[in-house]
């Protein structure tokens, strides 16, 4: 591992302007210590900002619930509030990693967390969200749980983060030091051309809480992975529904392990919002939302997983089960 | 401080089973290996040293944590309890008695892992944390085994002594609750 200094910031703003050149932040570690091991991160600084003043739950008077950039996960998936009126969030957050990295792992952290694509993790092998220009080795290689939708030829990886597919559904935004708000549909971006950038964000951007809009709707997070518990996604989903007269008054689908940010599904939602609330409608919308999935050579069962999923938790949510508002 | 060759090392001072002690130490130096390299505290072990396998877990400021992940230099303050520390004197905790009684390991690698996820998992329940298998409400959770699999899913054994692992924590979370 290549030396570095370190230092714990006490402020936002000192923290800030401590970040220059090749610095990181750290917060939990426990995604930048692992690829730092692995030789895939490789900073001359760490800025500890895990002990800043970003460590509370709020709710504003607007409603809003503002979680700080320095909560644990498992005080995130243990809060009141957040398990009564953002059951997908607590779901998803308990749906990740083990009891013991939730008990260590920030917001800002999960948020920012890298891809799992092996080949990532692999100094040896061309990639290029590590090494901008190197080739994909995960497009005709290994590519189970590569990505299904909006990638492209530079990287098919998909976006590891449970809470984030949450927070998609949520409309929630990131607070960051000295800028405005950003929308998450803004803040996670597509491949394209560009790997190297799993966000928006400039170098040096420093999160310091998320925003979450009133809550309103039944909302739940479903995820299928390849044993029951501590295993990242095949794909997943974070859906809130809001039903009225057996017709769908709203609702809001996100999507995980399907692509290169948490997906949002807005075609199906155009398509179900004023539909009757059934099976039917669930479906269809579900389906339509896969008609663009470009499956790769090891991962097309991705497709009918994710609709099924779909339809599922909208089922689900639509007679009752899974969350409440 | 930069020694010149470009490693960097900072003190720290954690207190360590109840002893405070202050260390000079490499930024790159994880909590684990410090406890194992430099304070010859080799219970917790390094199964992965990547988060996956729980082999290292300890009590960090009371919660467990995996220490292959957390720098040391971070851990300036804190308060660490390993598997060394969870009896007191040469009486076992409750949960270390369980494991024997029902013979819940096998060659014992992972042992201390689980001893001491088990240990934070059962505070973590007492304390109402619910898990991904916890059904909606207030109420402190039920230790059933679905309970007590999921909550501990963060520990691996590679004899699969699951089933009386399991066992075990029933037994201690059964004890603890009576
Ligand atoms: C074995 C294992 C299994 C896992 N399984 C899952 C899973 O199933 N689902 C899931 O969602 N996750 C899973 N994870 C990932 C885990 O959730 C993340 O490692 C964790 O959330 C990262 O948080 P952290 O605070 O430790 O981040 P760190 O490792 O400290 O940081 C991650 C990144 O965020 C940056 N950063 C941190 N804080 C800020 C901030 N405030 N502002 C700007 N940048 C910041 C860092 O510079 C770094 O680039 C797993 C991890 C492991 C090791
Ligand atoms: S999918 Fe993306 S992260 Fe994986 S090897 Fe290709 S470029 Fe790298
Ligand atoms: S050695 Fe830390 S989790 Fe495996
Ligand atoms: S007893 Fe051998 S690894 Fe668990």
């Amino acid at each position: 591992m290549r030396p570095f200094a370190y230092e714990r910031a006490t402020t936002a703003g000192a923290a800030r302007a401590a970040h220059t050149g090749d610095a990181a932040y750290l917060g939990g570690g426990t995604n930048l210590v692992d690829l730092m091991r692995l030789g895939v991160a490789v900073p001359d600084r760490l800025i500890d900002v895990s002990g800043l003043a970003h460590d509370r739950i709020e709710r504003r008077d607007d409603g809003a619930i503002v979680i700080g950039a320095g909560v644990r996960n498992s005080d995130l998936a243990a809060d009141r509030t957040v398990r009564a009126e953002l059951p997908v969030l607590s779901q998803a957050v308990l749906a990740g990693a083990s009891g013991q990295i939730r008990n260590q792992a920030t917001t800002g952290g999960n948020l920012l967390q890298r891809t799992r694509c092996p080949y990532f993790q692999d100094v040896t092998k061309p990639c290029n969200k590590r090494e901008p220009g190197s080739g994909c080795a995960a497009r005709d290689g290994e590519n189970h749980n590569h990505a299904i939708l909006g990638h492209t030829l530079t990287c098919v990886a998909t976006h590891p983060s449970d809470m984030a597919v949450a927070l998609t559904a949520l409309d929630a935004s990131v607070h960051l030091h000295g800028r405005d708000p950003l929308p998450l549909a803004e803040l996670y971006r597509l491949p394209h051309d560009d790997a190297s950038r799993d966000t928006t964000l400039a170098p040096g951007d420093l999160i310091t809480a998320v925003e979450v809009p009133p809550p309103g709707m039944p909302s739940a997070y479903r995820k299928v992975r390849e044993r029951a518990s501590y295993a990242f996604a095949l794909v997943s989903a974070a859906v809130a529904l809001d039903v009225a007269d057996g017709a769908v008054r709203g609702c809001r689908i996100a999507l995980g392990g399907v692509a290169h940010r948490p997906w949002r599904a807005y075609r199906a939602e155009r398509l179900l919002t004023g539909m009757p609330a059934t099976e039917e409608s669930f479906r269809r919308a579900a389906l339509a939302e896969m008609e663009n999935a470009e499956p790769l050579r090891d991962n097309g069962y991705k497709v009918p997983l994710t609709a099924n999923l779909v339809c599922r938790t909208l089922s689900d949510l639509a007679s009752g089960e899974g969350g409440r508002p | 401080m930069d020694s010149g060759d470009g490693v960097v090392h900072a003190e720290i001072t954690v207190t360590v089973n109840g002893a405070a002690r202050r260390l000079r130490v490499d930024t790159r130096v994880s909590l684990l290996d410090l406890l194992r390299e430099e304070l010859g505290l080799t219970g917790a072990k390094k199964g992965c040293d990547h988060g996956q396998c729980g082999a290292c877990t300890v009590l960090l400021d009371g919660r467990r944590a995996n220490a292959c992940l957390a720098l040391a230099v971070a851990q300036d303050g804190a308060e660490v309890v390993t598997v060394e520390g969870l009896a007191g004197g040469d009486r076992l905790s409750p949960l270390q008695q369980a494991f024997l009684d029902e013979d819940a390991f096998q060659c014992g690698y992972c042992t201390p892992g689980q001893l001491c996820s088990a240990t934070g998992m059962l505070d973590e329940a007492a304390r109402g944390r619910p898990s991904a298998v916890t059904p909606p409400g207030d109420g402190p959770p039920e230790l059933d085994d679905a309970e007590i699999r999921e909550r501990m899913s963060g520990n691996l054994c590679r004899c699969g002594a699951y089933v009386n692992i399991v066992a075990a924590v029933r037994a201690a979370a059964g004890e603890a609750a009576r």
